[in-house]
């Protein structure tokens, strides 16, 4: 049943679960689900740009990614528009111009569903390098910026009076997902990347009782969401990336139910006997 | 720069003629005041006068775009920011609040949060606590990191009027202990902390300076609000040729009402009239062209 290319999958697998947990724990800190969605659909644009004019995927995606989030800094700060409006143009027509960027190149042939739901055949020994030396990158970043991008999160301007720089930070937080899109792309699939990212930071709330302790946990909870959702699709031959999302909210599912909430409960409170 | 004092009282902030500007609007204009080590300076004014801005400016936080701000080297500035709202989605007790922006010893952790009374919630999240409790938590983390100069903006909003006694009291004891300058707003128009040295009043631009009058000395607000509080609390009594509203707006002299008060808007009188009428306590001096003031009012009318 572990062919080879299942291995690949799974080793690839994990590798990103392991470095979206973190990222995907400031996404929803940051309230950023949004803006992650727009960067992932804009990798497609990627995609298209480097059959075009014959880039290596994942630079042309990582590429393309970052751009379309300066892009969304500089008009930000124009201030014209709300960031939700922005956000849906850059999204859906960098997506729609990928589309028809790839509908007009009627020369190469392009699987369009491997590379929005994920496929799990994809995976090759050098895209394994890629991503667990990227993955390595992530982790290495976050660690080193956790404080100012934790501070930045929590309030940017105390972060800036006290000494950090919290535009930076952010900036490096976008390259940071940028990169993971491009890496993760293949496994999980354009549409969905950003459900990685969340869905286990979202099931690793209920339990964390601290910010580096909800990081630890989302990638784990990620890591069990990829293995599960893999094994359910080389079982039932459904799609790699869809299966993780279902195998990922069925965790979340499960996190919901009340077993072991009145443990925590009590234990975020201050003992009743502490008051005098 | 000009009348440059003796290094031991170098500000450790001064403000020229700084003003802000964003969308074409001028927020703040032409603020100048500045703090030295152990100097408590409260800035006044109503909604949108640009309390905030005016110290978010002198700790960098937004920049000046006229007039300049000097900053003592190596500052390191304390900051109690007036909305924090934390995610409910981030996981962050008291404790992990306080070593958010640099790291502490436990046993400094511990200080802080006993001098502001909140070292039973060490261990319980932020997103429980209540308005006060949150202050003081905020107040502990900024105090821990041992500053030069603490900036609290309205830091005893949403406590009750004993816990802004006790606030003020431990801000007084914390400018005694440490020495540090504190750049404190307050949400009150008229009612500032006792120990406060200078008084800045901002409506769009500094209205007028001036040191409060200590609550104690006035016999109607010891009644008022009882003699522990006359002690710690001060009245800043103003008398401006114009209004502040409750809404932030302007009711002039001249009967008309504006957004904001700015020089030269054609409400006021000649710059070299010197703008404002002030009270008699301010200590600027300019209330002896008061008179000139008068005539020319009526003369308008």
């Amino acid at each position: 049943m572990l062919d080879d290319f299942f291995v690949r999958a799974l080793i690839a697998g994990i590798g990103i679960a392991v470095m979206a947990g973190p990222l995907g724990c400031f996404v929803i800190w940051r309230r950023m689900a949004y803006f992650g969605d727009t960067m992932a659909h804009s990798a497609l644009l990627g995609v298209a740009l480097s059959l075009l004019l014959d880039l290596n995927l994942m630079v042309a995606v990582f590429i393309v990614a970052a751009a379309v989030s300066i892009l969304l800094l500089f008009l930000q700060r124009r201030g014209a528009l709300s960031t939700d409006a922005l956000l849906g143009i850059l999204s859906h027509s960098a997506l729609s111009i990928g589309l028809v960027i790839v509908a007009f190149m009627t020369w190469v042939r392009i699987d369009l569903v491997g590379f929005l739901f994920g496929d799990i055949l994809a995976v090759s020994e050098s895209d394994i390098d890629i991503i667990w030396g990227g993955g390595i990158l992530v982790i290495f970043a976050i660690v080193y910026l956790w404080r100012p991008l934790l501070a930045s999160t929590v309030n940017p301007e105390l972060a800036e009076a006290e000494g950090m720089k919290p535009e930076r930070a952010r900036l490096f937080f976008m390259l940071l997902m940028a990169l993971v899109i491009a890496i993760a792309m293949k496994i999980v699939g354009i549409l969905l990347i950003t459900s990685l990212l969340i869905i286990p930071a979202a099931t690793a709330r209920r339990f964390a009782t601290s910010p580096e302790i909800m990081a630890v946990l989302a990638s784990v909870i990620g890591a069990l969401a990829v293995t599960g959702g893999l094994f359910g699709s080389l079982h039932w031959d459904t799609p790699s990336g869809p299966s993780i999302v279902v195998a990922a909210l069925a965790l979340f599912v499960l996190s919901l139910l009340p077993i072991g909430r009145r443990r925590l409960e009590t234990a975020s409170h201050s003992t009743p006997g502490g008051h005098h | 720069m000009l009348n440059f004092r003796s290094p031991e009282t170098t500000p450790l902030v001064r403000l020229n003629n700084a003003g802000v500007r964003r969308n074409g609007r001028w927020l703040v204009r032409g603020v100048e005041f500045s703090i030295s080590p152990g100097e408590i300076v409260t800035l006044i004014g109503p909604n949108g006068s640009g309390k905030s801005t005016t110290a978010k400016t002198a700790i960098g936080v937004l920049k000046a775009d006229e007039g300049y701000v000097e900053r003592k080297p190596g500052l390191k500035v304390g900051y109690v920011p007036q909305k924090l709202s934390v995610d409910w989605t981030l996981p962050l007790t008291v404790e992990r609040l306080m070593t958010l922006t640099g790291p502490l010893k436990g046993r400094e952790i511990e200080e802080a949060l006993s001098a502001t009374g909140v070292l039973h919630l060490a261990k319980a999240e932020v997103q429980h606590l209540s308005g006060g409790e949150f202050q003081r938590a905020l107040l502990a983390r900024a105090i821990a990191r041992k500053p030069d100069l603490l900036v609290l903006d309205e830091p005893v909003q949403g406590v009750d009027f004993s816990g802004e006694i006790a606030l003020y009291e431990l801000i007084k004891q914390i400018r005694n202990r440490t020495g540090c300058g504190i750049l404190l707003i307050s949400h009150d128009l008229h009612i500032v902390m006792a120990e406060t040295d200078t008084v800045v009043c901002l409506n769009g631009h500094v209205c007028c300076t001036g040191t409060p009058q200590a609550v104690s000395q006035s016999p109607e607000y010891q009644k008022l609000f009882g003699r522990r509080a006359a002690s710690t609390l001060a009245v800043y009594s103003h008398n401006h040729d114009h209004t502040h509203l409750p809404d932030g707006r302007v009711l002039h002299a001249d009967g008309s009402i504006t957004e904001h008060c700015y020089p030269g808007d054609g409400h006021h009188h000649d710059e070299d009239d010197n703008v404002h009428d002030h009270g008699d306590d301010c200590g600027c001096g300019h209330h002896s062209r008061l008179h000139g003031f008068e005539l020319k009012e009526k003369r308008d009318a």
